[in-house]
């Protein structure tokens, strides 16, 4: 079986600085990554993989300096990976993205065969949008199950699988047809530690590269900005509050004192606190 | 590549940057009036889509056009019931899309009627909770009608040439930004639990019922609901609409200390939860995360230790009425919008405090 998983390169955010005066992104130096939510991606298709046979196709967008997360992902057991790079998607916004990925994802389909489930991470940590996926799977006319906890039955024969999906207050058990979108939730897996083979096989793959054109993308207008319905209209920093901060004085203070200090403070802001707390603590 | 049902919509005139420039086109004049879907599963009305009502009259006044809620269900019980929910948070109209394929959320079936729905009645503003449902519908409505989306935004305004403006945090919550959709409709966005207030509920305040039938048998969805696994009642994180929070940071230093935390959240009868690093590394779990990708909550008293206030933890824990705030570092940004603020190291201040609330609670309720 040939599985697709789509990924995304995005800055490591946990390391995102923000200029003090211009409030612009220093983008330098900030180091990129794997989308992490790709990771139980990744890992969950490797699985089928490892369970059922065939291969595993990592499918990312973006600049040319995204192959490394392609060949990372080689690293982790990755078959083969594309990446689609051209500056007329610069500016997408999810639903051009959309496009571009399932043109991708169609010539993928042809070239080396037409994937009967499709992976993504529930979503990004930079755009933290959740749409690319639902987008893919409406495009493409794929069955979409989002928020996957578990698969809980895969045939490949009868073209039917079954999954646990995340919902609220519970797990849903849905059946569905292949072809099929996936998008796995967190926590759900953990990404294994590439074999030593696996390293040699990804330093020394050649990941393919397609342009707009090489992927078959002629609607230049549905990409890119043109192809983006919203604007960035501004980008700022938060105002920070009006009011101070009410610092609690620390010096000289024991632990236990300080926290007589906070507790006093807190109740003194909100009297009624108090009253819920010991209306509380008499109810224990 | 197979395409959605619907036609493009033609791209505004070529010259300058698309999509910069205002010109709807001509099909999209007569779309009016500000849309929420009202979640109901298993019966229940999900509260956030009730606080949308109560941003949604907002918009609906300010453009001087009618709120109307969506309801999509299973049966005419649990249609009525949302209704009455929806008038008495502020709904003018409620449309109702009543048939057994809808019982249980299916994207198949919800994005058929959703999108038979916004093209019989137009409207300019779509607005849906940013839940699993919500955003699992909201993506594949708006590629299907191929408009603009914004994810979990933290601010709805509109600007001043009468265009939806939606506010959200941007890269990985570092600032903020506000996106317009200029050319397309309606205009669509998602928002996420406890961002926004509840608004006061209006008993009696009723409103007009727009039915719209839905022409979809059983046989012909794909996607079956085989059945439904209901978490443990101890499994659920209240955290969201806990009136006490207490939640950690990686100024904690360890998974061990995190103990703390939970400590002084039990004294004090509320829940706990922490940062996203924590998260990454294994030190809670998802359901406890506090911030833009995970819980917003608007708790009475919120405490915070060795959490340095990134902004997509900023908007997760803005409404709390107060913010206490515990951190060694004297500038971390927490202290800029925290109401108490103490320079300390919370693994010694945390235990310390638990002592302290333990103590005058059980002193004062041997006195009462």
């Amino acid at each position: 079986m040939h599985i697709v998983v789509c990924m995304k390169q995005v800055p490591d955010s946990a390391q995102i600085r923000v200029h003090p005066v211009t409030n612009t992104i220093m983008r330098q130096g900030v180091p990129t990554i794997i989308n992490p939510y790709d990771l139980f991606a990744l890992e969950e298709a490797l699985r089928l993989r490892d369970r059922l046979g065939g291969e595993v196709t990592v499918l990312t967008m973006g600049p040319p300096m995204a192959e490394d997360s392609l060949r990372k992902a080689l690293t982790f057991g990755a078959d083969r990976a594309v990446l689609l790079t051209d500056r007329a998607f610069a500016g997408s916004d999810t639903l051009a993205t959309s496009f571009a990925l399932a043109a991708a994802l169609d010539k993928v389909g042809r070239e080396f065969g037409v994937p009967p489930i499709v992976f993504t991470g529930k979503q990004t940590i930079d755009g933290d949008t959740a749409q690319v996926g639902p987008g893919i799977a409406k495009r493409l006319g794929l069955n979409q199950l989002t928020y996957v906890a578990r698969i809980a039955d895969l045939d490949p024969a009868a073209g039917t699988i079954t999954v646990e999906r995340r919902a609220e207050g519970g797990l849903q058990v849905l059946q569905t047809r292949l072809p099929v979108l996936i998008t796995m939730l967190e926590g759900v897996n953990e990404i294994r530690r590439g074999g030593l083979d696996d390293a040699y096989r990804a330093a020394r793959a050649q990941v393919v590269r397609w342009s707009a054109a090489d992927a078959g993308i002629t609607d230049l207008a549905s990409c890119g900005l043109k192809g983006s319905p919203t604007i960035v209209k501004k980008v700022f920093a938060p105002q920070g509050r009006a009011e101070q901060v009410r610092q609690v004085p620390t010096i000289d203070r024991s632990a236990d004192e300080l926290a007589a200090d906070v507790m006093a403070a807190i109740f003194q802001t909100q009297p009624a606190l108090e009253e819920d707390l010991l209306r509380f603590a008499a109810g224990q | 590549m197979s395409d959605a049902p619907n036609a493009q919509p033609p791209k505004p005139a070529a010259g300058g940057r698309a999509g910069t420039k205002r010109e709807l086109p001509e099909r999209f004049k007569a779309y009016k009036h500000v849309w929420v879907v009202i979640e109901c599963e298993h019966g229940a009305v999900h509260p956030v889509s009730l606080e949308l009502l109560g941003e949604g009259r907002k918009l609906a006044d300010k453009r001087g056009v009618e709120l109307a809620g969506v309801v999509l269900s299973g049966d005419s019980l649990t249609a009525a019931q949302t209704a009455a929910a929806a008038f008495e948070h502020g709904a003018d109209l409620v449309y109702t899309v009543t048939a057994p394929v809808l019982a249980h959320y299916r994207n198949e079936t919800y994005t058929r009627a959703m999108t038979d729905l916004v093209n019989t009645h137009q409207p300019e503003i779509l607005l849906l909770g940013a839940t699993n449902l919500g955003r699992d519908l909201a993506g594949s409505v708006a590629t299907t009608l191929r408009t603009g989306l914004t994810a979990d935004c933290t601010e709805l305004a509109i600007d001043d040439e009468g265009s939806l403006a939606a506010t959200r945090p941007t890269f990985g919550g570092s600032l903020l930004c506000t996106i317009l959709t200029l050319n397309y409709r309606p205009q669509m966005a998602t928002v996420r639990p406890r961002v926004m207030a509840m608004p006061a509920r209006e008993p009696g305040r009723w409103g007009r019922i727009v039915e719209h039938p839905l022409d979809l048998a059983e046989d012909d969805v794909v996607t079956k609901v085989l059945s439904f696994i209901a978490d443990r009642e101890s499994d659920k994180a209240q955290l969201a609409y806990a009136d006490i929070v207490v939640a950690g940071g990686l100024g904690l230093r360890s998974a061990e200390n995190f103990q703390l935390v939970r400590a002084l959240a039990e004294v004090l009868g509320g829940d706990y939860g922490g940062s996203r690093p924590l998260v990454q590394k294994g030190w809670i779990t998802a359901d406890r995360q506090i911030g833009q990708t995970g819980k917003t909550i608007r708790p009475k008293l919120y405490i915070a230790a060795g959490i340095s206030g990134a902004i997509q933890h900023r908007v997760g824990v803005e409404g709390a009425d107060t913010i206490v705030a515990i951190n060694s570092d004297p500038n971390a940004p927490i202290f800029d919008f925290a109401h108490l603020g103490v320079v300390a190291d919370a693994i010694e201040l945390l235990p310390a405090l638990t002592r302290a609330f333990q103590a005058h609670l059980s002193v004062n309720r041997l006195a009462g």
